[in-house]
C-alpha cells in the first residue's frame, strides 16, 4: 500500500506538471480519479489480456501519468501533454497513440465501445476484462444507459465500469444540475452488480478489483464500482473547487501544488 | 431494364451471401430488422445478429467495439437515425478510430413517403461526406447494391451505404462492369450535357435522358469521387446537371461543384430537394413531383441546358 501511495504521489505531481506545461487541462478530475487508476495498473488486478478504456477522456493526464510510471518513461514525457504531434493528446486519440484502444473525449461513448469489445471477447471465447473509467458527470449522457441495458442483456460479466464519483461537474454540484442519485440503485435496477468504495483508499479499491477479477462467471452480470472521491484530491486549494475543472495553472499554483503533494 | 425489386431486398440478399463466405461479418440493428430485410440473415446466422434495441448511439459504439475485437460489423438503421441520431458516435467512436465498421442507412430521401418529415432523410450524405476517413456509397440497381456491399467489406475503414425501399432494376443491361470505391459508371454517352446522379432516382434520369444527346453518369461513389470520369465528361460537354434525392446542400451536387470549381469551372445546375424537409404523401412520386424531382422536371432541366 505504501508503494501505491508513493506512485499516486508521483502521478499527482506529474499531473500538475503536465497541465502547467501544456497551458491547459483538467486537474480536478485527474486528481480525483488517479488513485482508482494507480490501483488498477499497480495493484495486480490488470491482466495482460485485459483492455482499458478511458471513457472520461478529459482526465487523461491522470492516465498518462500512470502509464509514464508503468512504462518507466523518462521525464521528457511530462512535456508532451497537448503538444503538436504528441501521443498525449488533450483527449485520448487512437490515431496518434497506439496505447489508446478507442478515441474518447465525447462523453458516453467509451462505455458502448467497451461493451462491444466485451461482447467480441465473449463470442471469441477469449479471456480478459474490459475496464472502463467513467466520471459522474458522464452518467448524464443517455448513451450510458443504452449501454447499461445492453451490457446486462448480454450478460457481459467481463465488463467493469469504474465511476469517479467526485460530485462536481463543470456547472457545479452534480445533484444541483440533475438527479444522479440514487446511482447505486439505478445500476442495480439496470441489472448490474454494484460495489461502492472510497476512491482514495487503496485497501478498498484493490479489494473491489480483486473481487471483479475472481467473480463467479455464472452470475453473468457487468460490474460497476462507484468510487467516492474528492475533486482535486491532494492539492488543498484545488479540492472541491470548480475553478480547477479545466484551467491554466500559474507558475505559483504549480509550485505550491507540487510542494504540497506528498 | 430487368425485373424490379426493392433496393433493401437486394441489400438483405447481398449481406446474407457475403456472410456465408466471411465469418467475421456481424449484423447489428436498432430494432429495424424487418424494415432493412435482415430477417433471412438472422435466421441463417442467429449468433451473428444483434438487435440492440431502439438505441442508435449504443448501436454505433458496440459496432466500433466489435470491430476493435476483430469482427466486421454492419450496423443498419434508417438514414434519419443512422447517421442522423448518432453522428457524434460515428465521428468519434468510428472515424477517429478508423474502425472497420460498415454503416447502412435505409429509406433514403422520399422513399418513406407516408411517415413524413421526421422519417425522410434529406441530409445524410452531407453529414457523412464531412467526416474524414468515411467512404460514401450510393448504389442504384441490385447488382450495384451487391457489389458495393462486397467492396465495403473489403475496404479497411468506415463506409456509409445509402439504400432505399424504392424499387429498382436488378441490373442495367450491358452495364455490368466492375465497380470500385472511387468509381462511376457511364450509363449513356452523349456530348451536349453531363448528368450526374446516384441511387434510385437514376431510373427517372435514364428515362428523361434517353431522347437527348447527353452523358448520364451513375456516381455510386460519392466519396471518394471518380474525378477523372467526371472531369473528362465535363470537359467534353461543357455543362453539368446533378440530380439527386438529397438536399441541394452537401450532397453530390456540392461534391461535383467543389471538384469542378477548382479544376474546370463551368455552368452547373443542382436538381435536388430544395432547402426544406419532406412531408407525408401516399406515394414517393407525389413528393418527387411537388419538390421538382420527377421525370418531367428532370427532362425540362435537361432541355433547358442543351
Amino acid at each position: 500500500m505504501d508503494n501505491l501511495e508513493r506512485i499516486a504521489g508521483q502521478a499527482r505531481r506529474e499531473i500538475v506538471e503536465m497541465i502547467y506545461r501544456a497551458g491547459s487541462g483538467h486537474p480536478g478530475g485527474s486528481l480525483s480519479s488517479v488513485d482508482l487508476l494507480v490501483g488498477l495498473y499497480f495493484g495486480g488486478a490488470l491482466a495482460k489480456e485485459d483492455k482499458f478504456i478511458l471513457s472520461a477522456g478529459h482526465v487523461c493526464p491522470a492516465w498518462y501519468s500512470v502509464l509514464n510510471q508503468k512504462l518507466e518513461a523518462g521525464s521528457e514525457k511530462r512535456d508532451k501533454l497537448r503538444k503538436l504531434g504528441s501521443e498525449f493528446q488533450g483527449h485520448p486519440y487512437q490515431k496518434m497513440a497506439d496505447f489508446v484502444e478507442t478515441s474518447t473525449g465525447s462523453l458516453g461513448q467509451g462505455i458502448s465501445v467497451g461493451a462491444g469489445v466485451a461482447l467480441g471477447k465473449k463470442i471469441k471465447k477469449e479471456a480478459g476484462i474490459i475496464w472502463i473509467l467513467s466520471s459522474d458527470g458522464e452518467q448524464e449522457e443517455g448513451q450510458v444507459w443504452e449501454a447499461a441495458m445492453f451490457a446486462a442483456k448480454h450478460k457481459l460479466n467481463n465488463l467493469c465500469l469504474i465511476i469517479d464519483r467526485n460530485g462536481l461537474q463543470i456547472g457545479g454540484q452534480t445533484e444541483k444540475i440533475t438527479l444522479l442519485e440514487p446511482l447505486k440503485e439505478k445500476y442495480e435496477a439496470f441489472g448490474w452488480r454494484v460495489m461502492e468504495v472510497d476512491g482514495h483508499d487503496f485497501k478498498q479499491i484493490l479489494s473491489a478489483y480483486e473481487e471483479v477479477r475472481n467473480s463467479d462467471p455464472a452470475k453473468g452480470m457487468p460490474v460497476v464500482i462507484i468510487g467516492r472521491t474528492i475533486r482535486g484530491k491532494g492539492v488543498s486549494f484545488m479540492e472541491n473547487q470548480l475553478r480547477y475543472h479545466a484551467c491554466t495553472l500559474t507558475e505559483e499554483e504549480y509550485k505550491k501544488a507540487k510542494e504540497e503533494i506528498k | 431494364m430487368t425485373q424490379l425489386k426493392q433496393q433493401r431486398d437486394y441489400f438483405g440478399d447481398a449481406l446474407l451471401e457475403l456472410a456465408k463466405t466471411n465469418s467475421q461479418i456481424l449484423v447489428l440493428t436498432a430494432d429495424l430488422e424487418t424494415s432493412l430485410k435482415l430477417t433471412d440473415f438472422k435466421e441463417k446466422f442467429p449468433e451473428r445478429f444483434f438487435n440492440v434495441g431502439v438505441a442508435e448511439q449504443n448501436l454505433i459504439g458496440v459496432a466500433a467495439g466489435l470491430s476493435l475485437a476483430g469482427f466486421l460489423p454492419f450496423a443498419a438503421s434508417f438514414a434519419v437515425f443512422l447517421p442522423g441520431r448518432c453522428f457524434d458516435q460515428i465521428r468519434v467512436s468510428v472515424c477517429q478510430n478508423k474502425a472497420n465498421v460498415k454503416l447502412v442507412g435505409g429509406h433514403l430521401g422520399f422513399s418513406n413517403s407516408g411517415d413524413g418529415a421526421s422519417a425522410q432523410s434529406v441530409e445524410d450524405i452531407a453529414l457523412m461526406r464531412s467526416l474524414p476517413e468515411m467512404v460514401v456509397l450510393c448504389p442504384f440497381d441490385g447488382q450495384e447494391v451487391a457489389s458495393l456491399v462486397d467492396l465495403a467489406a473489403q475496404h479497411n475503414g468506415p463506409v456509409y451505404i445509402r439504400i432505399s425501399k424504392s424499387e429498382v432494376p436488378s441490373e442495367i443491361k450491358n452495364k455490368n462492369e466492375k465497380l470500385k470505391i472511387g468509381g462511376a459508371r457511364i450509363l449513356q454517352e452523349g456530348k451536349d450535357l453531363t448528368v450526374l446522379s446516384h441511387g434510385p432516382i437514376l431510373q427517372e434520369v435514364i428515362s428523361a435522358a434517353e431522347n437527348f444527346d447527353v452523358e448520364v453518369i451513375d456516381v455510386y461513389s460519392v466519396k471518394p469521387l471518380d474525378k477523372e470520369t467526371i472531369l473528362k465528361s465535363a470537359a467534353k460537354t461543357g455543362k453539368v446537371l446533378v440530380v439527386e434525392e438529397h438536399s441541394i446542400y452537401g450532397g453530390l451536387g456540392s461534391a461535383a461543384s467543389e471538384l469542378l470549381a477548382g479544376k474546370y469551372p463551368l455552368p452547373i445546375k443542382i436538381l435536388g430537394i430544395p432547402d426544406v424537409f419532406g412531408e407525408s404523401a401516399r406515394t414517393r412520386e407525389e413528393l418527387l413531383e411537388k419538390y421538382g424531382l420527377n421525370g418531367n422536371n428532370i427532362a425540362r432541366a435537361i432541355k433547358e441546358l442543351t
